[in-house]
């Protein structure tokens, strides 16, 4: 059952990415990007990482996409569906990309070998996921909040009201 | 973790009839609603279908199922047509994350009532309360009209800023039940009602939920007297009827989660455990009412500044005395 | 300090509200309970007749001039007597605003209001009334008026014995 559903939430993650990726309308393209990040949610669920399900969707699909969208609705975007494909040149750095993800990704299935995987996967409970994130990763936490404060106050700097 | 066919069978029928209640809930709730403020100004409000109007959400109802349903010029068919949906399913999903009384026996097996008991539920109420904002936003987009887009991107704006607040006023809640169960959070209340070691958190948490439900004075993305109905402007029929049921729902979804947080749930004295819940949760729905009949709407700017340079800040001194607090008397 | 303030507002707006709550509306049910208007309301309009059982109307279209939804139409024609007549007269009651302004030209006092308001209908076309429907047998408002004991010389009655009026004068007795 849990496979089974693991295959169709893949599925519909791939198409859904693919789909946003070669939509042209910023709008749709949006919507398809939602999808995938809610069923990658339900995937993380299923792996029982219940923290970080909830937290694709609070944060990405919740708070990021709608941000993007807010952006996009403001823009007057004119005729989006006349606009030209990106030719193979606009591709390359991301073709690049993907094939070092891809090259990197089968290597470590190789270097793997055939070992099992666990077959129980044991939940995190949110108090050690908790205890691990802000104990043994203290620090990292700490400096990332640094700079979103940084990044905060720059944005309160460059809001601020000008005196003409 | 097997499972029989009397669990599945339990499961559904719980599911059916938290659904029949809550549909009939929100349908009263307009009438009662519609009711109350006809009362506040001195009206008697809708009394003519059927005794004391009772069959009025009925006639209503069947008005909306026949009505012509009518996509504007231009529009975003696809869009157009979801966007109802994404608003009233969120609004569902966060019913069934409410425990509304204590575990009942069927059959011999405990019940719990409440459909799904998560150990993030708290988490997961956020998330749904999220994505009901795409309702809004792909709604008033995809309509095609000034009226709708202004309307969507007003509501965008309010439902992300008063998240925030919403989260923040839930995170000593957290801090104080030590979980994200809905279920563990109502038992921690069992002593006492969180209302009482947080009466700042609950009126943050207050204010975001009326803001969240889009209500009057926060019901700027609909604001009537500018925006004709704001993002459900172009919506007729079955389809208008999507976002304003979705509506009535949040309210009691909202209403009850405010009463799981902060009121205990669903304990009470005397009553039997559900009455005590649907007390406290109307009694909620009957403050947003009372609160439509009494105050004007806000000004986007002051909406804005009210979030952002009152609510933020309130919440996350209120985070941090609640964190002082714990760790300087030990509590739980 | 305006937070004190704010919430004062707020807190005092809601205690109104709640005190509203309980009030008796004031509301009246209509088809249960009907209210009767005074008996200058203006509804609707009536064609009356002078106390000889004459139709006051003299088709003079002062009434039609100052409709403001110009709603009145009537023709005008002359009986063999001299009295004037309208042979059709016609208010378009959906058109009609109520206003009272025809009634207020009228010289003869011909048309009139009267407190009958319930006379809606689903049937457009049945709102335009007729001289028949509008004519009824009685005086209305200013039950002694007639207007040709006034003015009606030649007609109904010979020079210098119309009501307050003086006898014709003898022109020559007046001369030194
Ligand atoms: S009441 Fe006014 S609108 Fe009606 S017929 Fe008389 S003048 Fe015209
Ligand atoms: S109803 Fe009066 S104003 Fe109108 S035509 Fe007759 S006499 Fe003249």
């Amino acid at each position: 059952m849990e496979q089974a559903l693991f295959y169709i939430l893949a599925t519909v993650t791939v198409v859904a990415t693919i789909l946003a990726i070669a939509e042209k309308h910023p709008v749709h393209a949006i919507v398809y990007l939602v999808t995938s990040f809610f069923s990658l949610a339900v995937i993380f669920y299923l792996l029982a990482a219940p923290l970080i399900a909830m937290f694709e969707v609070i944060i990405y699909a919740g708070a990021v996409m709608v941000l993007f969208m807010f952006v996009v609705m403001m823009l007057d975007l004119g005729n989006p569906g006349e606009a030209g494909r990106p030719t193979l040149r606009h591709c390359l750095p991301a073709l690049l990309l993907a094939g070092i993800t891809l090259v990197s990704l089968v290597l470590l299935v190789i270097g793997r070998g055939a070992e099992e995987g666990p077959d129980v996967l044991q939940v995190v409970s949110i108090r050690d996921f908790a205890a691990t994130l802000f104990g043994r990763y203290g620090v990292a936490i700490e400096i990332i909040s640094m700079q979103l404060l940084f990044a905060i106050v720059g944005a309160l700097y460059l809001g601020r009201r000008r005196r003409p | 973790m097997s499972y029989d066919l009397i669990d599945i069978a339990l499961a559904f029928g719980k599911i059916a009839v938290i659904f029949m209640v809550i549909l009939l809930l929100a349908a009263y709730l307009v009438l009662a609603e519609r009711v109350l403020l006809g009362r506040i100004q001195e009206r008697f409000g809708p009394n003519r279908v059927g005794p004391f109007g009772l069959l009025q959400p009925i006639a209503d109802g069947i008005k909306m199922l026949v009505k012509e349903d009518v996509k504007p010029a231009g529009a975003d068919k696809w869009l157009f047509y979801l966007a109802p949906a994404m608003a009233a399913i969120p609004a569902i999903m966060i019913v069934s994350l409410i425990p509304f009384g204590a575990p009942l026996t069927f059959f011999g097996r405990p019940v719990g009532m409440q459909v799904v008991d998560l150990n993030v539920g708290l988490l997961l109420f956020i998330g749904f309360s999220s994505i009901a904002v795409y309702g809004v936003a792909l709604g008033g987009w995809a309509s095609n009209s000034k009226y709708s887009l202004l309307g969507s991107v007003r509501g965008l704006a309010q439902l992300i800023s008063y998240e925030i607040t919403m989260g923040l006023s839930l995170v000593p809640v957290v801090m104080l039940a030590r979980s994200f169960q809905l279920s563990e959070i109502v038992d921690a209340q069992k002593t006492g009602w969180f209302i009482l070691y947080q009466p700042i958190a609950f009126l943050i948490f207050l204010i975001s939920i009326v803001a969240e439900c889009r209500r009057i004075p926060f019901d700027i993305p609909e604001a009537e007297g500018e925006l004709v109905a704001g993002f459900h402007t172009e919506y007729s029929g079955l389809r208008f009827g999507l976002f304003f049921v979705g509506e009535y729902i949040n309210i009691i979804a909202l209403g009850g989660l405010a009463a799981t947080f902060f009121l205990g749930g669903w304990h009470g004295p005397l009553l039997p455990p559900v009455l005590w819940f649907l007390i406290k949760a109307l009694a909620f729905a009957f403050l947003f009412i009372w609160l439509r009949g009494t105050l004007p709407r806000l000004r986007y700017d002051q909406l804005m500044h009210f979030c952002w340079k009152v609510l933020t800040p309130v919440a996350l001194l209120n985070i941090l005395a609640t964190g002082w607090f714990i760790l300087l008397v030990g509590k739980g | 300090m305006s937070i004190i303030r704010d919430t004062k507002g707020i807190l005092l707006g809601m205690w109104t509200t709640w005190k509203r709550i309980f009030r008796r509306p004031l509301t009246i049910q209509y088809p249960e309970i009907k209210r009767v208007p005074y008996p200058r309301f203006r509804a609707r309009i009536v064609l009356t007749r002078d106390p000889d059982g004459g139709e006051r109307c003299v088709a003079c279209y002062l009434c039609s001039a100052a409709c403001p939804v110009d709603c009145i139409s009537m023709q005008s024609a002359e009986r063999e007597d001299g009295r004037r007549y309208a042979p059709w007269f016609r208010i378009n009651f959906a058109r009609c605003i109520y206003c009272g302004l025809c009634a207020e030209a009228c010289p003869t006092m011909a048309i009139q209001m009267t407190p009958e308001y319930e006379f809606c209908t689903r049937n457009i076309m049945s709102l335009v009334y007729e001289k028949e429907d509008l004519l009824i047998d009685g005086c209305g408002k200013s039950p002694d008026y007639n207007f040709y004991r006034h003015a009606g010389i030649g007609v109904t009655q010979p020079r210098g014995e119309g009501l307050n009026e003086e006898p014709p004068l003898d022109m020559r007795s007046l001369q030194p």
